[in-house]
């Protein structure tokens, strides 16, 4: 009756295991779910004082005490949008040059110089843009955009060097390497036979990526895209360095802007007064919930292809 | 006819392949490019001093970053005490008893979307629950957002890392009468500890470089650190402040910095490849 180990059997050993590794898994659901609860809480304030208006309206004002967080989401997605414009069709060719064109003695170095731009801390490739790129942006490249170009909006600012373009592209050098790796992984999933009996019937290269690697991989390459998209939105240190940190609201690529990260990463430990940290942390919780939403995308395609991911 | 067709598909074949490879050539240059200069500019100022002294203000001569060299190593090394032992609990569920069920899928996911979660928002989370309930920046705040951050890398590592082990030990240690819990510890933990350590290097080099967590939370100084109840300085931090300041000597610190970060970090990744590439050919 009292022999030790075969005790009950809703409590052995291996059952308090199995519970100990299931309550340790379930610490990151719950700190998920506190994260939101927290900051949709200490958010409170401006959401019942500001409402929807929060969303759409472009004044942000400390002075005044009025935030709206229209300006910071239209950085947010244009320095988003010249990111991914440029990233994707050079990471695309990096993966292709990776998985088809490249000798195969080239495949690994190559392959590890791409990777190991992705183990760059963010913050030096920031310092970098400011001290290398922006000089180059302000002597170069914007004052020729703004002499050709000044008739259309989006060109239609004085150059500075620093703005929304100059943040764009260097997180375009941000995740370049994260979408390049995915996708490169993704096409070396296609069956060799696939492409064999393309080249067969006399494909050319190019039609055989474009017909039979694309369409084969097309799950894991829009995973690869919503990634490298989650990844653009949320950072923070290479948009702060070089974006300008300005607030009006301005079409142009050439002006000065502002992120809803940088925003958070220059005013949040000077802001004081309630209803303004309020504000930070909203436009916090409206970031969380935006690449929240284009990650799980990413998950579900990634997932769907069975390919472990290449971060 | 034949002809120019064959020869627009062989010239869209040409053309797309060049430019794949000047692609691929920009990718090279652009690391090089990098490299290049975080080296030109950084190695200079790495000196003794450097490592000794604590910052000086500027326009005065030497100083150095010691205070904040020595505050990222304790942050993120006390960030990895707390988030190693959760991660490779919770990655362990994951291989084990969480494979296929519904609540193992959903922990997985969500931690593949919180290795990308925005740093920034993990700061201020922290912030909100740590300096602002006790009144201070804190370095032990700046640790929990590191280790959060941590977290869902060394949960995946752990879970691919076991299950690279063969299920063939798993059972002949079964079969032999341990009961679960001993076969995971002696069996499968020891035989999945290389890739499992190498993969915990790669989380810990990973925040190491992170700066946005840390603006709201370890914040930064220009002391000595006394305790890590209190404002504690670090690399990253300090880089940012230097590299936006207007003095060309903390600028210079700054690049400085920047060199000695992204060579450690380089470091530790091209030696866990190395170590992972010659693990894996053995077997």
């Amino acid at each position: 009756m009292s022999t030790a180990s075969s005790g009950r059997p809703g409590f052995t050993a291996d059952q308090l295991f199995r519970l100990l590794t299931a309550a340790f898994a379930t610490f990151i659901a719950i700190l998920f779910i506190v994260m939101l609860g927290v900051l949709w809480h200490e958010s409170q304030p401006a959401i019942d004082k500001f409402g929807f208006s929060f969303l759409t309206s472009s004044d942000w004002n400390p002075v005044s005490n009025e935030y709206g967080a229209l300006i910071a989401i239209i950085g947010t997605l244009l320095t988003t949008l010249v990111a991914m414009l440029v990233a994707l069709p050079v990471s695309l060719g990096i993966a292709l040059f990776l998985a088809e064109i490249s000798p195969y003695w080239l495949r690994k170095p190559v392959g590890t110089a791409i990777e190991l731009l992705a183990a760059i801390p963010s913050i030096v490739y920031g310092m970098w843009g400011l001290f290398v790129i922006v000089p180059i942006m302000a002597d170069t490249v914007q004052p020729w955009l703004y002499d050709h170009f000044s008739f259309m909006p989006l060109f239609s600012t004085p150059p500075i060097g620093i703005g929304i373009l100059t943040a764009g592209l260097v997180l375009a050098l941000m995740i370049i390497p994260f979408i390049a790796s995915i996708t490169r992984d993704v096409f070396l999933m296609c069956p060799q036979n696939l492409k064999e009996s393309a080249y067969g019937l006399g494909a050319t290269n190019w039609e055989v990526v474009k017909d039979v690697m694309i369409p084969y991989g097309i799950k894991g390459i829009v995973g690869a895209i919503f990634l490298g998209l989650g990844r653009a939105l949320g950072e923070t240190m290479a948009v702060t360095f070089v974006i300008g940190n300005a607030y009006h609201l301005s079409w142009s690529l050439l002006a000065p802007g502002n992120s809803i990260a940088s925003t958070l990463a220059n005013e949040f430990t000077e802001a004081d007064g309630k209803l303004y940290t309020s504000a930070l942390i909203e436009l916090g919780l409206v970031l969380f919930l935006i690449t929240f939403i284009v990650l799980s995308i990413a998950e579900f395609w990634l997932h769907s292809t069975n390919k472990k991911r290449g971060a | 006819m034949l002809n120019s067709r064959t020869f627009r598909r062989q010239f869209i074949n040409r053309f797309v392949l060049i430019i794949s490879t000047l692609a691929a050539l920009l990718g090279i240059v652009m690391l090089v490019w990098i490299l290049g200069d975080v080296v030109l500019r950084g190695f200079g100022v790495i000196n003794w001093n450097f490592f000794t002294e604590l910052p000086v203000p500027p326009g005065e001569e030497g100083g150095g970053l010691a205070n904040a060299i020595i505050g990222t190593l304790v942050m993120t090394i006390v960030a990895a005490l707390m988030a190693v032992p959760v991660g490779v609990m919770a990655g362990t569920y994951l291989s084990e008893f969480g494979k296929h069920n519904l609540f193992g899928r959903l922990v997985r996911s969500l931690s593949d979307i919180l290795v990308s979660a925005p740093s920034i928002v993990v700061g201020v989370f922290v912030y909100l629950i740590m300096v602002k309930t006790m009144g201070h920046f804190s370095g032990w705040a700046g640790s929990v957002s590191l280790a959060i951050l941590m977290l869902p890398v060394v949960i995946r590592t752990t879970e691919e890392m076991l299950r690279l082990v063969p299920g063939e030990m798993r059972e002949s240690a079964l079969a032999l009468g341990a009961p679960y819990w001993n076969m995971m510890m002696n069996i499968v933990f020891r035989a999945a500890k290389n890739g499992m350590a190498t993969g915990i290097m790669l989380a810990v080099a990973r925040v190491a470089g992170e700066t946005a967590p840390l603006l709201f939370t370890a914040m930064n100084s220009p002391y000595w650190m006394q305790s890590m109840n209190e404002p504690m300085a670090n690399l990253t931090v300090t880089l940012f402040n230097y590299a936006m300041s207007p003095y060309n000597d903390w600028q210079e610190l700054a690049w400085g910095a920047a060199f000695l970060i992204t060579v450690s970090v380089l470091c530790v990744n091209i030696i866990t490849r190395l170590i992972l590439s010659s693990g894996r050919s053995k077997p």
